[in-house]
């Protein structure tokens, strides 16, 4: 047979880190991703990494910060209330120009909460959260072999843009299991320990210093247009969607991560019914891929955006698509999940039935 | 060609299990599939079940808010899921525990005594494997070797013994529906 193993998701993403070439973890538990910090407490030993339970989310994000500031690949993950506690470290991490990974394993809000599958932390995620004009890329997978292999990019492109990498999920990914295979083995011996890290001189003629702080005004600003340049060639090169279904369609749903996989079923249904119906899928939220969903609007007579929140990516779909095309909203909230019939009803009371 | 069902039970009844099975078999034979666990504070006291999908094509929602068959092990799942299951679906009831019949014309019934077939062949834990057999017997997302490989997989060491009861088990599900 092939190297396929049946895994579940939350173990499934660690051990994709893991190949990818984090060799440090540092987290604090919360549901629904206790098996990520399980996974990673009984492998990273045996592949020469380190593991450590922090006090708390304020500790671990610090943590990482601090790894990352030794070039070393670093991530940490947990669920929404513990995300909104490491903003300010995801903050000073994209002022210090440092790299890491942080996976959300999103659940209803807000608040405390439940563990219920939701994708309300996208403002959180792809606007800000923590203080100051800084971006992340965020990568939304919607299967778990999507999300292994995602998080090879994302250790790619933490890296090459020196740049704090989310990958957001949510329960229903990380308790499922599917066949899945770790296609890229990253050789961690291959990873050169980058020139600004903070490991010591070594025969160079200076120090090394990694900070976020700079009281100078005006070398302040500076230092923000190197960001906003890094941030504008990022949305250039590096926006990702998947396109299923579009190349006939009338109409199109725009959906991510858990979201986009239910709604694809809803296309194959509305495809058995004659409606002509197809899929965008955004896989970066942020880059969000504004310019291939304008590539559509000319072939389409509307798009629904189905999320499970309430009109947060809508607002992106807006910026994109407004006065374009007709635009349509379906959304639930606080961990419910509508099934792919829920989401043709929506759309038929939208657009009518799609003729 | 997509096969999905819905198993629920009381924790402990070997639910979680039986889906397992029936992925991991699927799996062994190279197709598509998906097992979703509910999971939350619903599996407290209360009933647990999971979502399995079998498919040659790649799977698009692993949730099943109509699902094609339903097991159901307890009467509170046959409460949850019989009114769910598609039209014309199949519903696989254990009539040991469940006195409850359906009121859905349109529906495939099997009413399998499983707890005194699993007590006959020498333990109510085989139940789960009972009424996995009857649902085998009425479709075919996969065969019935593929099972019996992915029983080894679960069954090692010690329990390795209790493949042959556990396939003994399988097949008497099986036998009960073609025998109807």
């Amino acid at each position: 047979m092939s190297d396929k193993v049946l895994m579940k998701g939350a173990e499934a993403l660690a051990e994709g880190a893991i190949q990818a070439g984090c060799r440090f973890y540092f987290g604090y538990p919360i549901t629904p991703q206790n098996e990520t910090p399980e996974y990673m407490s009984r492998r990273l030993p045996e592949v020469g990494g380190r593991f450590v339970q922090a006090e708390s989310e304020v500790a671990s994000i610090n943590m990482v910060y601090g790894a990352a500031c030794a070039g070393v690949r670093v991530m940490t993950s947990s669920s929404s209330p513990g995300i909104s506690l490491m903003q300010e470290g995801i903050s000073y991490i994209s002022g210090s120009n440092v790299p890491c990974v942080v996976m959300n394993a999103m659940r209803g809000g807000p608040g405390l909460g439940n563990i219920a599958p939701a994708q309300a932390d996208y403002f959180q995620a792809v606007k800000g959260g923590g203080n100051g004009d800084y971006k992340r890329i965020v990568l939304a997978p919607s299967s778990i072999q999507e999300g292994v292999d995602l998080f090879v990019d994302a250790f790619e492109l933490a890296d090459k843009y020196r740049m704090v990498v989310m990958v957001i999920v949510d329960g229903l990914i990380g308790q499922m299991m599917e066949p899945v295979e770790f296609k890229t083995k990253v050789d961690v011996s291959t990873l050169k320990t980058p020139e600004w890290a903070t490991v010591g001189r070594h025969g160079r003629d200076h120090a090394n210093v990694i900070t976020s702080l700079t009281l100078d005004a005006a070398g302040l600003e500076k230092w923000n247009l190197k960001l906003q340049a890094k941030y504008a060639q990022v949305e250039r090169s590096e926006s990702r969607i998947e396109e299923y279904q579009m190349d006939d369609a009338d109409y199109a749903i725009i959906a991510y991560g858990t979201m986009a996989r239910i709604a694809k079923t809803t296309v194959r249904v509305a495809r058995a019914k004659g409606i002509k119906l197809g899929l965008l899928r955004p896989i970066t939220v942020w880059p969000f891929p504004a310019k291939q969903l304008q590539a559509y609007a000319p072939k389409l007579k509307g798009a629904l955006t189905v999320e499970l929140a309430y009109r947060q990516l809508f607002e992106d779909v807006q910026l994109a698509l407004c006065g374009k095309i007709p635009l349509g909203w379906f959304g639930r909230g606080g961990g419910v999940v509508p099934g792919p019939q829920e989401i043709l009803a929506a759309f038929e009371e939208q657009f009518g039935k799609g003729r | 060609m997509e096969h999905n069902v819905v198993i629920a039970g009381f924790g402990g009844q070997g639910v979680m299990l039986i889906g397992e099975l029936l992925a991991r078999a699927g799996m062994e034979e190279g197709k598509e599939v998906t097992w979703l666990p509910s999971y939350g504070p619903e599996q407290r006291g209360g009933t647990a079940n999971c979502a399995v999908v079998v498919a040659d094509e790649p799977i698009a929602s692993p949730l099943l808010t109509e699902p094609q068959a339903a097991i159901v092990f307890n009467r509170q799942s046959f409460d949850k899921f019989e009114p769910v299951v598609e039209q014309g679906g199949l519903l696989v009831v254990d009539s040991t525990l469940i006195d409850k019949k359906s009121s859905r014309a349109d529906l495939d019934m099997v009413y399998i005594p499983a707890t005194d077939i699993a007590m006959e062949l020498g333990n109510s834990k085989f139940t789960n494997m009972v009424l996995l057999g009857a649902y085998l017997g009425k479709v075919n997302p996969i065969s019935m070797a593929s099972v019996h490989a992915a029983l080894s997989v679960f069954l090692t060491g010690k329990k390795a013994a209790l493949i042959e009861v556990n396939k003994r088990a399988l097949q008497a599900g099986v036998d009960f529906v073609n025998k109807k």
